[in-house]
């Protein structure tokens, strides 16, 4: 299931600044897509394991995110929380083609199982 | 039978072809076009020519004898203008009709001319042929040269001519240096290199237009306003494949002509090598893989079996002292750790990115001498996780077996060196030690070991330990995160006395372990540069807490809070007409009164935020900064306008306080208050600055508090006038922000640094005192704007998701 059809295209990686992040709308909710300084591109849901804060909104160094509301540091590779805080968030296949950045199709239904 | 093939284009990767054939005696005629009156020449090495380190003769890889030795038919300066794939034919320019049994095209790639207007001008160039080189070689002493294009060959071209004593310029549009080959560290390291060869460099700069004088290309206009004067602007932006002969003849192209492992184009019997081709989604432009190409072309064309694999690559800089090696891929992927090695003094920097236990990428700055060892193991795959430990110490340091390092400094002779700045060794520190010397502090006043970068400071920390025993405590001051030993005040004095303007810089210059820091330092490190150098740095909003980059207040639903500055307090039916309207028209859910004496509008989206920003802006209000390290409010109370016990125009100093310090960033909030008498309605006694009127003048105090903890202010001075009061405000929130901890209230820095100092600068020397006021006013007159007038008007995109999928599925 990873035909070319099953990406989709959300946007110029322009878009998003390095080290920042934008949100995808899904009907389950929203998805972060975050941009490094590495100009990696990771796909999360945009609520922290902790009090579901937006992700979107955090500070991003390295492969992670701080999220803005009580600073759990979220891994942007696995959706594992770091250090001592524990819980996750799940991740969705993201990577950039000729300057536009793909999701993987699966995170608009995956998300109903939630 | 012996084969007819013809080449079209005598460039680097067809010439390299033309020899695996020849070597091999391969039973063909070989006849060679070249639209180009000369045959093949090393196109990498125009650089050296341009430095003046080679000449032409010298790069020449091709000469008329050869292709005379080998048989080969040459027509240069001849032109192809057709081929006809099913009579198996070319033409020629002059209308000559040849036959073939293969064809090969090399027809390279053209530069990319970016469309600005004025790009056709005289005095236009791009960075290709030797045509090229000979314009830059052109330019005399003294002249003006512009490069668009911050890359590998712009960098070339650039130092070239610098090195003839050309005045260079290079405008790049990203952030920094070689993105594409290097991160931002090893990016900052090259332009300091750069410039100290007196090469001008302006990166995150977009080019507008060319200005032309008699047709000819007389400055460049940045889209800022800038104009770079200039006697030639070189273009480096890139190269396009040369595809349009292969596509007249149906061949399939895309970016470059298609072609599979054997380099056969979607016609078995043509071959195509070099810039031109387009395999696997990729294009070309380095030498390597082109020369790859040739050798399959060859043996396919021999009838061989043979397969092009795209390898990873490695780029060196072909500029005499930048020191520089990058290989291999630190983009998109998942599990890669870093592993990164910095030596400031020596300006070295090593970075490796390692998946899987194997090395995918490396980048080195300084020295480079390992590349070639690291590109290796990139390329083989080599399994490295037995040697992780000393890996990044390159390959004579592996075998051996982890020291503890105490044991290692104990080991040191008295010689052995251990501030490079200030040339101290080990046995003149123990001399320290033994005549009393015992701590860190006093250790560095009587030997000013550790004294100047700092770097050292946990070596002279074990020569103290090793020496003194159990008798030595370790320190424990805080270092500012886990990506620094430094503490915030070592970092601030080192960004001062070394004069760190970037964050690459500081990273650096100062040994940060991680490659870009995290949510700790990077705030604190932007206020940092913000504060202490205001015209040099740019503030960075990907550094910024999420309230100061959205320039609201994020509530714990993810919506936001909106709080327009209400100037002292004081505001008008048309504002409250205003508030009330945008809080009826984005449907906000509460609306409060705030201890800061004006109006909170609770619960507004993120994509609506411009949008109330710029009604508000409408009704001439502004930004309150309620969200930010920086000034929120100066309350007041009426004083002396209505009040009856008022001594002065509490109001009036209020909002001209609010005016003047509006915008300004600070290491954490602050909010001050007028009182009109010592009645102290505005509660100034328990703020950051509070001013108390009173008949004779203004009673000023600072320090307070009224949160965590609760503090009253402790006297500062008392003036005669409202501009002495404003001055000394000035002048206090100045030295707070050059001196004070990111995130110490001026409570908790004035009892770390003694309220007397503070008055020694503020209040008694006068000249110390203008000094800060014109600090401050220079960074207020970069800073003091109101970001949601100019976000509604130019960032509005950044405040809606990138996409939205919840229509579609709704269908």
């Amino acid at each position: 299931m990873t035909g070319p059809a099953d990406w989709i295209d959300i946007g110029p990686l322009d878009a998003i600044p390095p080290r920042g992040a934008r949100v995808v709308k899904s009907p389950m909710g929203c998805v972060a897509v975050f941009r490094t300084g590495e100009d990696e591109i990771y796909a999360l849901d945009n609520a922290c394991p902790h009090k579901a804060g937006p992700l979107a909104e955090g500070i991003v160094h390295g492969k992670a995110v701080t999220c803005p509301l009580h600073n759990w540091v979220i891994s942007l590779e696995t959706g594992e929380a770091q250090g001592s805080d524990s819980g996750s968030v799940s991740t969705y296949p993201a990577r950039v083609a000729q300057g536009r950045i793909l999701i993987e199709a699966g995170f608009l239904q995956m998300r109903a199982a939630e | 039978m012996t084969q007819k093939l013809i080449v079209i284009g005598a460039g680097m990767a067809s010439g390299r072809a033309l020899e695996h054939l020849v070597d091999a005696d391969a039973d063909v005629e070989i006849t060679l076009f070249n639209a180009e009156p000369r045959g093949n020449y090393n196109r990498i090495m125009l650089s050296p020519v341009l430095a003046g380190d080679q000449t032409y003769d010298d790069i020449i890889t091709h000469d008329d004898a050869w292709y005379a030795d080998h048989g080969i038919t040459c027509r240069f300066g001849e032109r192809i203008d057709s081929i006809d794939r099913a009579a198996k034919t070319v033409t020629a320019a002059n209308g000559d009709t040849l036959f073939y049994d293969k064809l090969l095209i090399g027809t390279g790639s053209n530069p990319v001319m970016i469309p600005l207007p004025g790009h056709d001008l005289d005095g236009v160039i791009a960075y290709r042929d030797l045509e090229d080189t000979h314009r830059m070689m052109g330019l005399t002493k003294s002249q003006k040269a512009v490069v668009i294009g911050g890359g590998l060959l712009g960098l070339e071209a650039a130092a070239g001519m610098a090195a003839r004593g050309v005045d260079v310029t290079v405008v790049h549009l990203m952030g920094h240096l070689m993105e594409r080959q290097l991160d931002e560290a090893a990016g900052y390291l090259l332009r300091k290199a750069l410039v100290d060869k007196g090469i001008t460099i302006r990166c995150s700069a977009n080019s507008k237009e060319i200005l032309g004088e008699n047709g000819h290309a007389r400055a460049l206009k940045l889209d800022d306003g800038t104009e770079l004067p200039c006697d030639l602007l070189v273009m480096a932006v890139g190269i396009r494949p040369n595809v349009g002969l292969a596509k007249d003849a149906g061949l399939a192209v895309g970016r470059g002509i298609h072609v599979d492992d054997q380099m056969c184009t979607s016609d078995p019997d043509i071959l195509a090598v070099g810039e031109c081709v387009e395999h696997g989604g990729q294009i070309f432009g380095l030498v390597a893989p082109l020369y790859d190409q040739a050798k399959v072309a060859a043996q396919t064309l021999m009838g061989e079996p043979a397969t092009f694999v795209q390898k990873e690559l490695s780029t060196k800089l072909k500029v005499t002292g930048c020191d520089l090696f990058s290989a291999g891929d630190f983009a998109d992927g998942d599990g890669r750790e870093d592993i990164v090695f910095r030596d400031p003094a020596r300006g070295v920097y090593k970075r490796l990115v390692v998946e899987d236990d194997r090395i995918i990428g490396a980048v080195m700055y300084g020295d480079t001498a390992d590349g070639n060892w690291f590109y290796g193991m990139i390329r083989d795959k080599t399994d490295i996780s037995e040697m992780r430990e000393t890996l990044i110490f390159g390959p004579a340091y592996q075998g051996g077996s982890p020291v503890d390092p105490m044991a290692a400094v104990a080991a040191l002779p008295p010689e052995a060196e251990i501030c490079g700045c200030n040339g101290v060794c080990k046995g003149d520190i123990v001399a320290a030690i033994q005549n009393g010397a015992t701590d860190l502090g006093a250790v560095r006043s009587v030997t000013k070991a550790s004294g100047s970068c700092g770097t050292c400071t946990g070596l002279v920390e074990q020569v103290l330990s090793t020496t003194l025993g159990d008798d030595f405590v370790m320190p424990t001051a805080q270092p500012m995160c886990g990506c620094t030993d430094l503490t915030h005040e070592d970092v601030r004095r080192l960004i001062k006395s070394r004069e760190l303007k970037t964050m690459p810089a500081v990273w650096q210059e100062l040994g940060w372990k991680t490659s870009c820091g995290c949510h700790v330092c990077r705030p604190a490190l932007n206020f940092y540069l913000l504060a202490d150098w205001p015209l040099d740095y740019r503030d960075d909003p990907q550094s910024r807490f999420v309230n100061e980059r959205k320039h609201a207040n994020i509530q714990k639903d993810g919506t936001f809070s909106v709080v327009p500055r209400m100037w002292g307090g004081i505001t008008t039916p048309d504002e409250l007409r205003a508030i009330a309207d945008a809080a009826d028209k984005y449907d906000v859910p509460t609306v409060k009164v705030t201890g800061g004496q004006r109006i909170d509008l609770l619960g507004v989206r993120s994509e609506d935020l411009p949008a109330i920003w710029a009604d508000l802006g409408k009704a001439g209000l502004v930004s309150g900064h309620a969200y930010s390290k920086g000034l929120r409010t100066v309350k007041t109370c009426v004083g002396t306008d209505h009040c009856r016990f008022g001594t002065q125009d509490s109001t009036g100093l209020g909002i001209k306080l609010e005016r003047a310090l509006w915008g300004s960033w600070t290491p954490h909030k602050v909010k001050l208050a007028v009182s009109g008498c010592p009645r102290n309605c505005a509660e100034a006694t328990c703020k950051d600055l509070g001013v108390v009127c009173v008949d004779s003048g203004y009673q000023i105090g600072v320090g307070g508090a009224a949160g965590m903890d609760v503090k009253e202010t402790e006297p500062l001075v008392q003036v005669a006038s409202e501009d002495e009061a404003i001055a000394v405000t000035k002048a206090f929130v100045q030295l707070y922000r050059e001196n004070a901890k990111y995130l110490d209230r001026p409570y908790k820095w004035i009892a770390k640094v003694g309220l007397d100092w503070v008055k020694e600068r503020v209040v008694y020397d006068l000249d110390e005192r203008a000094a800060l006021v014109a600090r401050f006013e220079l960074s207020q007159s970069i800073y003091q704007k109101d970001p949601w007038a100019e976000h509604a008007e130019t960032r509005v995109d950044s405040y809606k998701p990138i996409a939205n999928f919840t229509l579609e599925a709704a269908e």
